[in-house]
């Protein structure tokens, strides 16, 4: 198995450390993994994306073409990527952000309200551990236990009174699906 | 087993710095590659006792690792394309004086201030020359972060191993990415140095000079004789790369660093299209693995070389095979990166007539 995927969004919403956590926790499942950001201006408020890969077997490049799955948390993001697809991959957006949601016929499609979850639960901090948990329940490329030691990992020390709530929030998107 | 943990590329690096025993680490932080000197300046002095100082410009951080290098201890600096440039006459000093250290080059987009995204540009720079005069540094290529970790130990060992500098060339995307990787255990800084090392003169022993100044010409040629002697031996004995598929291929991809992974998605690509790809990845630059490309040339209908620049390493590549078959290239250059699938059309169009 493997999981080509690209987390795309606002910087500031927490796309890199969406795939930064995945790919600890595909670490903890022994997958082999890797995490390629986008880094310099966009990082401060631009366009940010990060693709992660989890497979069974060695990566080759870091770099890629096409994706098994978009996880998309605004609208250039929905724009840039959804072409960018493997027919029958997947496509994950936050409906509440989303004014033109993707059309094609060949993949799946999930909007799912993250953001209205993130207002519900009083933090809107958490919309990327709510995305996470839907990107989890659609692909299933690790067991959600392993999400949560990955949060341990990722979260500095000073903030694991955080765990809770983030877990709360990826179990609340895991339903969204 | 040694450690495993996931990390980027740059702290990797640095984690593998103190690991091998650094004595000494002076730089100058520049994008892509400051997570380098932030993760020494928080971990290193108290875990070791290794020096790290930020020097106030790059020609001062290669000119203080001159100096400290000339104590035989394991120095290192780091830095990226614009910064490595300014470095040049400092290290074609260590070259000639013939000191062991490591320099690590995160490379970025050039020519100029460029840009700081990735980049394979500076390879004619690092391996056939950058300063002046007749010297090669040992430049290792790293693919992924493991290398990143691996070649920071066998940069060390070859460099003191023939007292020529070594070279880390990497790229900004091989900073920047995490993978998993595996480090080895500490290893205690030395506490006996070699006997050419000035290390302070005691009272009955010989003054040791360490120089790249020798006025007169016969001495410059006997100097340079010698160097040129090691570069022989360096590269009969220390070449290193990999392949990957060559018992069946009718063509092949190359590339170095990150365009080597670039090549092998593209040739998984092409495999999965019928076509019979093969790779062959040089981990050392210099010395160039020509053999191996030579060897293969006669049985094969052509080779594509993929690389971040406008075609560098493609020259030794032609070199090497002479016309014994064809050799293309595909790059992208400024910062801008090869994607896989634009490989394998560019290798469809040239070499298969596909449109």
């Amino acid at each position: 198995m493997t999981e080509e995927a690209i987390f795309a969004g606002f910087g500031g919403q927490g796309i890199l450390s969406m795939g930064m956590i995945l790919a600890y926790a595909g670490m903890i499942e022994n997958k082999e993994v890797c995490w390629m950001p986008s880094y310099g201006p966009e990082m401060r408020g631009g366009t940010a994306n990060a693709t992660t890969i989890v497979s069974d077997t060695l990566i080759s490049s870091p770099i890629i073409s096409n994706y098994d799955t978009v996880v998309a948390l605004n609208q250039p993001s929905v724009d840039k990527f959804e072409e960018k697809i493997k027919p029958n991959g997947t496509i994950i957006y936050d409906a509440s952000n989303i004014l033109r949601p993707p059309t094609r016929k060949d993949i799946n499609i999930y909007g799912v309200a993250g953001s209205e979850i993130a207002i519900k639960l009083k933090n809107i901090r958490v919309l990327n551990m709510i995305i996470l948990g839907s990107f989890i329940a659609a692909r299933k490329t690790v067991k959600p236990e392993s999400v949560y030691e990955a949060l341990k990992k990722v979260l500095p020390e000073r903030y694991h009174h955080l765990l809770p709530v983030n877990q709360k929030a990826f179990e609340e998107g895991m339903a969204l699906i | 087993m040694g450690e495993i943990r996931l990390m980027k590329g740059n702290e990797a690096l640095a984690e593998a710095l103190i690991r091998v025993g650094c004595d000494g680490y002076f730089g100058y932080p520049i994008t892509p590659q400051s997570e380098v000197i932030e993760y020494l300046s928080k971990e290193a002095t108290n875990r070791t006792g290794m020096v790290v100082l930020q020097a106030e410009s790059e020609v001062s951080s290669i000119n203080m690792l001159y100096g400290a290098a000339g104590t035989g201890r394991r120095v290192v600096t780091t830095s990226s394309s614009p910064g490595i440039s300014l470095m040049q006459e400092g290290i074609s000093y260590i070259a000639g004086a013939e000191l062991p250290c490591l320099v690590v080059n995160v490379m970025r987009g050039g020519p100029g201030l460029g840009t700081i995204q990735p980049s394979q540009s500076d390879y004619f720079q690092a391996t056939k020359g950058g300063g002046h005069g007749d010297y090669h540094l040992i430049v290792l290529t790293p693919y992924n972060v493991q290398e990143m970790v691996d070649f920071v130990k066998l940069g060390f060992e070859l460099s003191e191993k023939y007292r020529v500098p070594a070279m880390v060339l990497a790229d900004g995307a091989m900073g920047q990415m995490m993978e998993k990787v595996e480090l080895f255990d500490q290893i205690p800084r030395r506490t006996e140095f070699p006997e050419w090392a000035t290390t302070g003169k005691p009272h009955d022993k010989e003054r040791r000079i360490v120089t790249s100044l020798f006025i007169e010409p016969e001495v410059m040629e006997q100097v340079n004789l010698r160097l040129q002697a090691k570069y022989r031996q360096i590269e009969a004995e220390e070449t290193r790369f990999q392949t990957m598929n060559l018992e069946d291929a009718e063509y092949v991809f190359t590339g170095f660093g990150l365009g080597s992974r670039i090549a092998m998605k593209a040739m998984e690509l092409a495999r999965e299209k019928g076509y019979k790809v093969g790779l062959i990845r040089p981990q050392t630059v210099y010395p160039f693995p020509y053999a191996i490309y030579r060897e293969t040339a006669p049985k094969i209908k052509g080779i594509l070389d993929i690389e971040m620049n406008s075609g560098q390493m493609v020259e030794d590549v032609r070199l090497a095979v002479g016309d014994k078959t064809r050799v293309e290239f595909y790059g992208r250059m400024g910062g801008m990166i090869a994607d896989p699938e634009s490989v394998l059309k560019h290798f469809e169009k040239v070499y298969l007539g596909v449109e």
